[in-house]
């Protein structure tokens, strides 16, 4: 009796944790669908509390008051600028949280280094245990690697050495023949089976140092997919359809993104894996006679007089726009320019930050409403019919050697049609490339002014510009 | 137990349709709250670390127990406040009602 209630409290649940997600189809129903998700959670928690298994409590309320007091403080306080951040630790901790399960219940049949058996398991349990330790630990360093580098801890240029790849996929296949070597003999050899999770720590340093930091957004998505099949892992080894259900969704989800996410940079997933594209953002490769190219230097009044002449403006974010903190700035830039009768929108690419959907969360953060802002597809088309354009901190996804060079290691990856609107303004804090070393013509053109110096202060004067006229 | 398998994998599958179905009707614009939401989500795995630092089989289990239930909350209750917090932003603008915009790029 108790048993079918707790299975009918998981289905509830399960059903609850699909409605949640089913309202993040748009940002009204958004809150609701969360409302739903943490309705599902707390049914299955409390079910889970009464589960007859469980015979003290102390350390679970340890455990969870802990985690609930780091995980108020966090989430109430983090700027949403730091929100790639958070969420690369968080993956960590879910693949922490699933690896350690896991070894939990290894270590509850088998017991410890050189102990005896205690108890059999099925192989086919212990196949399932094997991949959630793997996935798990390879989601936490991996996680940890990639918080790392979006924080500076770490160079966000591409780690490598010569035989990397091959080191890793032969890291890979040891694991899988640890695992293997153990679903044929569970009793034999007890201490194996931590080997599984030890190459799993490894392997996420490993598969992620290489990885540039403008590739992050792949990165970070991959690792949801990850805890995801961890998540699911766990399921199958504990027989919980309710992890099973959870995991699959969180793995698609992932998945979902990191497709998303390689298509956007036109790279296939194996590019971004093993192709350690990109720099640390160093200075830009002069042209081949050794001579910096001219470019338009312009002031922010030169900028202003622009904008103000302008009817309609299109602002472009992009990852310089989170690290100067410059969003409130742009917005109210926009109410300026748009007191003056301009219309102005937004394009948002999807790879603009460094995770998916991070400009619309900073741009929403500053009050900027979400009908301004427009996905690639939707106002590419649009820039011919532009008269400014204001490039705040992007660099990649303006750059029209995507569309005309094929030499150029960013060619094929769609970007906006800058170069068709009536005049660019790029803010810039210097020459220096981006995060993927590229050089970008744009810069050279002569309908493009380049302002350089911190995005937020120039915003800041060209806001006072812009306003001071309209006193007039 | 083969039974079991074959019962987890019709699990496994069915939800990974559903999900993929679900999810990609999640306009670009909300995919950082996507994300943060599913990692919420996937702290159900805290269903099974509750039962690992709860079932007082040893004392190694307990306290990988207890380690993965800290964690797992942390990412359950911060994940929710966090997707919440924001969800909240997005606000339509005083011009959005004139067409009926939708931001979700198709």
């Amino acid at each position: 009796m108790r048993e079918s209630l707790l299975s009918l409290c998981y289905l509830a649940a399960s059903i609850l944790f699909i409605l949640c997600l089913r309202g993040l189809s748009s940002p009204e129903q958004g809150r609701r669908g969360i409302l739903y998700g943490e309705v599902g959670m707390a049914i299955a928690v409390v079910a889970t509390l009464l589960d007859k298994n469980i015979l003290s409590y102390q350390w679970i309320i340890a455990g969870l008051l802990l985690g609930s007091t780091i995980g108020v403080a966090i989430s109430l306080r983090i700027p949403m600028t730091k929100m790639p951040e958070r969420i690369a630790l968080s993956h960590a901790f879910g693949g922490l949280a699933t690896s350690l399960v896991g070894i939990s219940e290894y270590y509850k049949h088998f017991g410890g280094l050189g102990a005896a058996p205690h108890e059999p398991m099925h192989p086919f349990t212990l196949g399932a245990l094997g991949f959630e330790v793997f996935l798990g630990s390879l989601t936490f360093t991996g996680s940890l690697m990639a918080f790392g580098k979006l924080q500076g801890l770490i160079s966000g240029a591409p780690i490598t050495f010569k035989g990397q790849n091959y080191v890793n996929l032969s890291l890979f296949a040891a694991a899988g023949g640890v695992l293997a070597y153990k679903v044929a003999f569970p009793a034999e050899n007890v201490p194996l089976f931590y080997v599984v999770a030890g190459i799993g720590f490894i392997l996420g340093v490993a598969g992620v140092l290489p990885i540039g930091g403008a590739d992050m957004p792949v990165v970070v998505s991959l690792m949801n997919s990850y805890a995801g099949l961890a998540a699911a892992a766990t399921g199958f080894a504990l027989n919980q359809p309710i992890l099973i259900i959870s995991g699959a969704l969180d793995g698609s989800s992932g998945l979902l993104l990191s497709l998303l996410m390689s298509k956007a940079m036109n790279r296939s997933f194996s590019n971004v894996l093993f192709g350690a594209f990109g720099t640390d953002g160093g200075a830009a490769p002069t042209a081949a006679g050794g001579a910096a190219r001219p470019y338009n230097e312009a002031t922010v009044e030169d900028a202003a007089a622009v904008l103000k002449a302008s009817e309609s403006v299109i602002i472009i974010p992009g990852y310089g726009m989170a690290v100067s903190q410059a969003q409130h700035a742009v917005r109210d830039l926009a109410a300026a320019l748009e007191k003056r009768g301009t219309e102005v929108r937004y394009a948002i690419h999807p790879v603009a930050g460094r995770m998916p959907g991070h400009m619309n969360v900073l741009l929403a953060e500053a009050n900027v409403p979400y009908d301004a802002l427009f996905d690639l597809d939707m106002i590419n088309d649009d820039f011919s019919r532009t008269d400014a354009v204001l490039v705040v901190g992007a660099n990649d996804v303006v750059n029209p050697a995507a569309k005309t060079d094929k030499t150029s290691p960013i060619y094929g990856m769609p970007v906006f049609n800058v170069e068709q609107s009536k005049s660019v303004i790029v803010l810039k804090r210097s020459m220096n490339t981006g995060f993927s070393g590229v050089d970008n013509d744009l810069f050279y053109e002569p309908n493009t002014m380049m302002v350089l110096g911190d995005a937020k202060k120039t915003i800041l004067s060209l806001v006072s510009e812009v306003k001071e006229s309209h006193g007039h | 137990m083969i039974a079991q398998l074959i019962f987890g994998l019709y699990v496994f599958s069915l939800a990974t349709f559903v999900g993929y179905q679900v999810i990609s009707r999640v306009p670009p614009l909300l995919h950082t709250p996507l994300m943060s939401g599913t990692n919420a989500i996937s702290g159900i795995s805290l269903v099974g670390s509750l039962v690992a630092a709860g079932s007082d089989h040893n004392q190694v289990s307990t306290i990988l127990g207890f380690v993965a239930v800290a964690c797992a909350s942390l990412n359950v209750v911060g994940g929710f406040l966090i997707t919440d917090r924001m969800l909240r932003m997005f606000k339509r603008g005083p011009s959005g009602k004139k067409t009926e915009k939708t931001g979700d790029g198709k």
